[in-house]
């Protein structure tokens, strides 16, 4: 898709497929953009046409979750603390797109800093779901992936602490792609959670997401988590599955998870085994922890990365000036919603004296033993295959209400982020119309395996051209 | 025995020598530049922004904990310590916390009675804070400023064990301390908030205070003697010493009680996940190979090599400077002498002016120290030389010739005009009759006593004067 777009852009005009993109999103009631780029856009097409420069995504628009530092775009994380907020420097992301060419169409959508899985806990309200606008696209990175799905725009980065790139993809219908943890930089990303988060691409086809992946992994020094990794994710995307094993685990299936999506993912299974690839059955058996133990570290440290927003050197600035506490204290009470004040107080609490041996170091504790299953699958199979959501998109307003019913959509994919393996979600089918995500696990920096497989099952099935009506 | 006192020190060192902070690349040269004029986006804790270890901290952190004796860790390990403050951008503060680059070292001190063994419990590495600037005094101010240009300057914590027993031990621990930091070249102590000291002081069998925000190596003195008063009137007055954090006003010379419901933080440390740990027992051999003779290595050295006493041998090494200036210049002089001129004359007249030795070169200690030798100068005469070159320049023989100090030469001339002045009795006569002219004639005596060596000017001056005492 990438690779035909770009070459239409080349052969015609950037600035009318730019334009007509931003028409489409200014009549979309979609909600899935916080800040369109549009002048910018629009003078760099022209750029663009003038005199086209070469790169591997020459001239092709992306939009980018609003968790992602973007040189003179309001970056805001979806947060009132953040309005107003404009980054004197692009993330290292952003730098590397920008080598290859593309042009920032705006900024999408999230969860308020990444908390949640709905998309709904948004300051500028909830994004619809481009297959039902009743309900919610998943989350956090639900602008990101309802655009992609609308057409809104042809590729799209987000961020992943727990799901929020294959739980939106998975809603959504489209590619969802959470990298191994340190392959791409975080330097620029807002963090939540450090040590969970990765950015990724959110695209409509396998060869998309790895071409952005090919482009935006590799070593930055200015993180001191990222690893040094060769790339070539398109290489060998088509040589087939013939021989490898897929390992499924037996605590993704079962209770709790909806029927259609169960048959989803065995159809989904039987089709890798059509393609000569064989399967059986693995356990993770820690998988039971992994949501508490998930969710106390990214509190704790989001309590930490979220302290700063004060107000005083950028973002919100209410009322009358009084003492220092006062007022950062009014700042922080106004700025952020009730989300995020209830995940800074539980990661506030394990993190202090006394509780932090009894919360956060058990948790640590938990991440390895959870790490560890991992390692061990993957000592028999080449991939893990699950389903990537437990159920799919749920109406807006439904869970909101109910944060530890929110918290528990999360099972799946929030194993994968404590053990830092690489993870995608693929289109594999509909249940009741809605669509339905295919959740597959590599080893850590296996991206190439995880490919691999996913392409062979995309061409084997029609899911990926799946695209919903234009919503206006 | 009863009021026998025991004092503990942390000490704040920043790394000053270094080029660039300890998580950025931003220059730490901002001591004479405009606020804020020295920040990126790193150090301004802008969001989305990670820290990036500067590697040449670590290795000089490393420098100071072998220096002091401490065991070097395995690798580094940073924690996060979590507060609000303004001058703290991203809400929280980097710092080894309860993983300390090095443990367990030693410094011996002159102490009270006899050399004084000092513990250090450890060193650390940790990030400084930016620097609060209020409009008048901080209860009064109506509005507080904040320059980040020091945010982010890489920090040492010195940690001393109790094991100083005055005061005094611990201006000489803080003078030892800063004579090792110069030799390592880690550290400029001229620097404003170079060096930044927090003590626990407490009386044998009393609770113990801790006294903050000591500024420096010489305040801590006049800081904890008052301290010591304090606690002294505490007890004549029957009742117990509290333990509490107490704020140290320079201005007024007092320790202030901070109330303690202030105090009462909780940090939730917590490991700093941006940044991995970094494996450093590989550098360590290397560094501790490259490390310097240190000021008590120097001392002893100079003793035994050049022969001179203890304390001449002390006062030359506690500066590196000064050392290898007297190494360069007792290379070419006689080393004894040479360690009389710099360590009682040089150094005390540098004081005197607030300059560095680098204000004087060796080559012209080394003229003053030959004249001085060969009986050319007085004593006098070569201190009037050390002033001079300091306060105007100038080349030792330029300035003796100028103002007439060289000591054999005037004694020749003057004796010389002392005998033709006794001999030429008619032209002595002659002159004060109002002949100008005669002058010459026992000018044309001196000139011939000394074998035309005297100016003949200054030879004229000289006669002029003797007749005129005669
Ligand atoms: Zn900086």
């Amino acid at each position: 898709m990438l690779r035909e777009l770009k070459e239409e852009i080349a052969s015609g005009s950037a600035e009318e497929v730019i334009s007509a993109l931003l028409e489409r999103v200014k009549r979309s009631r979609l909600n899935a953009y916080n800040v369109l780029a549009e002048e910018s856009a629009l003078a760099r097409a022209r750029k663009f046409d003038e005199s086209p420069w070469d790169g591997r995504m020459a001239g092709i628009p992306i939009a980018i979750k609003d968790s992602i530092s973007t040189r003179g775009i309001e970056t805001t994380c979806s947060s009132w603390i953040l309005r107003g907020y404009i980054p004197p420097y692009d993330a290292h992301v952003i730098e590397r797109l920008k080598a290859e060419g593309v042009i920032i169409l705006g900024k999408t959508n999230m969860d308020e800093f990444c908390m949640g899985t709905s998309t709904e806990t948004s300051c500028f309200g909830p994004t619809r779901n481009p297959w039902d606008t009743e309900r919610v696209p998943g989350g956090s990175s639900g602008g990101s992936a309802a655009a992609v799905a609308a057409g809104e725009a042809p590729c799209a980065l987000g961020s992943d602490t727990g799901g929020s790139i294959r739980c939106p993809a998975s809603f959504c219908g489209i590619v969802g792609m959470k990298p191994t943890y340190g392959l791409v930089s975080r330097y620029g990303l807002i963090s939540y959670a450090n040590s969970l988060e990765q950015i990724g691409p959110l695209a409509s086809t396998v060869e998309d997401a790895a071409l952005m992946l090919d482009v935006i992994a590799g070593h930055d020094p200015r993180d001191s988590t990222s690893a040094k990794t060769e790339g070539g994710y398109l290489d060998g995307l088509e040589d087939g599955v013939r021989g490898m094993v897929c390992g499924v685990p037996k605590e993704y299936l079962g209770e709790g998870l909806d029927s259609s999506v169960e048959r989803s993912v065995w159809d989904a299974i039987s089709v890798l085994e059509d393609l000569g690839a064989s399967w059986r059955e693995v356990s993770l058996p820690h998988t039971r922890y992994a949501l508490a133990a998930y969710y106390i570290i990214a509190m704790s440290e989001a309590s930490s990365n979220l302290a700063r927003f004060d107000g005083l050197r950028y973002g919100l600035r209410i009322g009358t000036d009084k003492d220092w506490h006062t007022t950062f204290s009014e700042i922080r009470a106004a700025g952020f919603g009730p989300e995020v004040k209830r995940r800074i107080l539980l990661g506030t609490y394990a993190l202090s004296a006394g509780y932090y041996g009894r919360y956060y170091l058990k948790a640590l504790k938990v991440r390895t033993l959870i790490k560890e299953d991992f390692l061990r699958a993957f000592q028999d199979v080449d991939v893990l295959v699950t389903p990537t959501m437990p159920f799919p998109a749920f109406r807006i307003g439904e869970r909101i209400q109910d944060p530890l019913s929110l918290y528990m959509a999360d099972v799946f994919t929030v194993p994968i982020n404590l053990a830092g393996v690489p993870a995608i979600s693929l289109p594999c089918g509909f249940a009741g119309g809605l669509p339905v995500g295919l959740q597959i696990v590599g080893d850590h920096f296996a991206e190439k395996t995880v490919f691999r497989v996913s392409r062979a099952y995309e061409d084997a099935t029609p899911h990926h051209a799946a695209r919903p009506q234009e919503v206006i | 025995m009863e009021n026998e006192v025991i004092i503990g020190l942390e000490v704040h060192v920043q790394l000053n020598k270094l080029n660039s902070k300890l998580f950025c690349s931003c220059s730490t040269d901002y001591h004479d530049d405009d606020p804020n004029t020295h920040t990126c986006p790193v150090c301004l804790g802008l969001p989305g922004t990670l820290p990036m270890i500067n590697k040449k901290a670590v290795e000089y952190a490393i420098r100071v904990a072998l220096a002091l004796g401490c065991v070097v860790q395995e690798e580094t390990l940073f924690y996060r310590k979590n507060y609000y403050y303004p001058d703290l951008p991203k809400a929280f503060q980097i710092t080894q916390y309860d993983y300390p680059l090095g443990l367990g070292g030693h410094m011996l001190i002159k102490g009270e009675d006899g050399e004084r063994v000092v513990r250090i419990n450890r060193v650390h590495m940790e990030e400084d804070p930016g620097r609060l600037v209020h409009a008048g005094t901080i209860d009064r101010a109506k509005y507080t400023m904040v320059d980040y240009n020091r945010c982010g300057m890489a920090l040492l914590e010195v940690v001393t064990e109790p094991d100083l027993r005055s005061p005094k031990e611990a201006r000489a621990f803080l003078d030892k301390l800063r004579s090792i930091l110069d030799y390592l070249d880690v550290f400029d102590g001229d620097l404003e908030g170079a060096m930044r000291v927090d003590s626990n002081l407490s009386l044998v069998g009393g609770d113990r205070a801790e006294v903050k925000n000591i500024s420096g190596h010489k305040g801590v003195e006049k800081a904890l003697n008052y301290e010591i008063t304090r606690q002294k009137n505490v007890r004549r007055r029957g009742m117990k010493v509290v333990q509490e954090t107490r704020h140290y006003d320079e201005l007024r010379g007092v320790t202030v009680s901070i109330r303690t419901k202030e105090e009462a933080h909780d940090y939730r440390y917590f490991p700093e996940p941006d940044l991995v740990p970094m494996r450093i027992a590989d550098w360590v051999p290397r560094v501790q190979e490259e490390l310097p003779e240190l000021p008590d290595a120097k001392r002893d050295r100079f003793r035994t090599q050049y022969g001179i006493t203890d304390d001449h041998a002390k006062s030359l090494t506690s500066e590196i400077k000064v050392a290898n200036f007297y190494e360069r210049v007792a290379g070419k002089a006689p080393p004894k002498l040479a360690a009389v001129w710099i360590a009682d004359v040089l150094k005390g007249e540098l004081n005197y002016r607030d300059l560095s030795i680098e204000n004087f070169h060796e080559d012209q200690m080394v003229e003053i120290l030959k004249m001085l030798e060969l009986e050319a100068i007085t004593e006098k005469g070569a201190v009037e030389v050390v002033r001079q070159i300091l306060d105007e320049g100038g080349s030792p023989a330029e300035i003796v010739k100028a103002r007439g100090l060289g000591k054999a030469e005037d004694d020749a001339v003057r004796v010389a005009v002392r005998a033709a002045v006794a001999e030429c009795g008619p032209a002595v006569e002659d002159y004060r009759g109002g002949n100008e002219k005669a002058i010459n004639f026992i000018v044309g005596q001196v000139m011939k006593k000394t074998r035309g060596r005297a100016d003949p000017g200054e030879a004229n001056r000289l006669v002029r004067e003797a007749i005129e005492e005669l």
